[in-house]
Formats: C-alpha cells, structure tokens, sequence
C-alpha cells in the first residue's frame, strides 16, 4: 500500500516538475519546432551547441556574453552591455513571450552562428536553457 | 443662514480669487520648466519604449538628438551590417523606430547640445558614428587615451553610460562625468 502511494506521487509530481520548469510559451515553441521538423529536445545537445564556438563572425558562442552560468548576468562582448541571466530559474520573465523568443534566436543565431538556427537546435538551446541552472 | 453665509465665502474665495492664481501659476511655471529643461538638460531624454528594447538591449539606446536625421536614416537603411554585425529589424518594429529617430533628430530638436552637435557636421557629410561627429571631438579632444580607448573598464567612446552617468536621460553635463579608475573629470 505505501508503496502505492509512493508510486503514485512520483507519477503525478514528475510531470508536473517538468511543467514548472517549462513554462507555456515553451511548450508551444517545442511544438512549433516539432512542426518545422524538429525531434525531441535534447537537453545535452543544446548544452554542447551552447559551449561550442563558432567562427563565422569571429570566435564567438554563446557563452561569450551568456557566460557558462545561466543564473548569472552576463555581458555583451563587443558593447559591454550587461545582459540580465538567461535562466527562468533566477529570471522568471525569460522564456515567456513566444514572440520574443523567436526574435532573438534569429538576432543571436545570426550574430553567434552567422545563420539562422534549424528547428532542431532551437529546440535543443529552449530546453537547455529552460531546465539548466549551472553547467 | 450663517453656514449658507460661510459656504458662499468658500465658494466664492476658491471660484473667483483661489483658481485663478492657481491656473495662472501653473502656467507660469510650465513654460518656465520647458526653458529651463531645455537650458540644462543637454538632450532629449530617450523615452521610446520600442527603441529601447530593440536597440538598447544590445547597446546603450542612444539619444536621437546626438545625430541628424540624415544619419538616423542612414543607419537604418544599413541594419543587415550594423557596425559589422547583424541587427535586422522586423517589419513591425522597424517603422515606428525610424519616425522615432527621424522626429527628435539633432537638426529637429531644439535642445541646446542637440543644435551643437547639427551644427557642427557639414551638410554634406552624413556620419553614422556620434564619436566622430566634429562636436563630439570637439569636446573630448583633451582626454588622454589611458582614461578611455586604453581603459579596460571602457574601452572605447561608444558606450556613452560609462562615463556619463545620466546619458539616456540626455544629460552630458561635466558635473556628472565619473571615469571608471579615474574618477571625476574636470577639464
């Protein structure tokens, strides 16, 4: 019996943790890039393409301004602009407006890649970025 | 009767003798708030939430008022290679910024450094850099390199804030000038 119950609250709590951690717009952004034909997002792609630099534009990736750590500020390379952390986790506003969302994967992919990102990493960085706190 | 009375003095005091001075001194005291901005507040203030968040999440939202409006255009003709990288706008964004842009440029305004910085450039000439309008030279011809472009905590003359704390709010006052590693600058 307690066994039964245990099973049961891991059931229903494990989704729901998942849910916490993404939020609408990044439900509706996955099945978006689901429909352009993305697979499922993986979390350990998008922490690769995240480290991995690029050099269309100079050597540059993602962690150039972002940094490695997610909740923290990071700062614009090339004005020096700080930038408010990318993590929902300390930053709850990330991660909320579809919209905005799409405008800067096509900003930054652009000026970090030096082309627009497929589907499928788009939803590899929205997942990484959505559940990773550190690296 | 002696409250009917009473009454009839309040009305009477607030309707024909308290209002009047209060609308005459309102009035008085908003035309002499726009001189004195436009005396000591060096240009306008940015204020346009669209521009902020598209150009200003990347960079310090320059005030329009520091170039023509020639230049404005210019620079928003040329988004796909701004200063070398991309900064494309959308169709919904686009517009709106470039009116915000062209409407308080430095030759439409009437804000003291605004005019300075428009009369300084030639007609012909249509800079897309405020550092290298003639004006802004002008006044930071005496900096020594150490404090800015050999000054790792700034780097170069581009970011504006740096040092000029009260930038956005379109104040370049020498009172406010703080140089980072060097403190207050008095020339």
């Amino acid at each position: 019996m307690k066994n039964h119950i245990l099973i049961t609250l891991l059931l229903t709590n494990i989704p729901l943790s998942t849910a916490q951690a993404e939020s609408t717009a990044v439900k509706n952004l996955l099945q978006d890039y689901a429909m352009q034909g993305a697979a499922t997002a993986d979390t350990e792609q998008g922490r690769q393409l995240w480290k991995k630099t690029y050099n269309k534009n100079g050597e540059r990736s993602c962690a150039s301004c972002h940094t490695n750590d997610l909740t923290r500020n990071g700062k614009h390379i090339k004005t020096n602009k700080d930038i408010e952390p990318m993590s929902p986790l300390v930053n709850p506003e990330r991660l909320t407006d579809r919209k905005k969302v799409n405008k800067w994967f096509k900003r930054n992919c652009k000026w970090t890649l030096g082309r627009e990102c497929t589907a499928q990493e788009k939803s590899n960085f929205l997942v990484f970025i959505a559940q990773s706190s550190k690296f | 009767m002696k409250n009917t009375l009473a009454i009839s003095a309040v009305v009477f005091t607030f309707g024909f003798v308290m209002l009047p001075v209060v609308w005459g001194d309102d009035d008085f005291r908003w035309g002499e708030m726009e001189e004195y901005k436009h005396r000591t507040n060096n240009v306008s203030e940015v204020t346009n939430p669209v521009y902020k968040e598209e150009c200003g999440s990347c960079h310090m939202a320059y005030p329009p008022g520091l170039l023509p409006a020639r230049s404005w255009n210019k620079v928003m003709l040329e988004l796909e290679n701004h200063f070398g990288d991309n900064a494309e706008l959308d169709a919904e964004t686009h517009p709106p910024i470039t009116d915000y842009l062209l409407n308080n440029s430095a030759d439409k305004s009437d804000y003291r450094r605004s005019k300075k910085f428009n009369r300084s450039i030639n007609l012909d000439d249509v800079p897309v850099r405020i550092s290298e309008t003639p004006y802004f030279k002008h006044e930071h011809d005496e900096i020594p390199s150490r404090y800015v472009i050999a000054n790792p905590k700034v780097n170069s003359f581009s970011q504006c804030d740096v040092c000029h704390a009260k930038a956005e709010q379109g104040s370049f006052n020498e009172h406010n000038v703080s140089i980072p590693g060097y403190g207050h600058w008095d020339d």
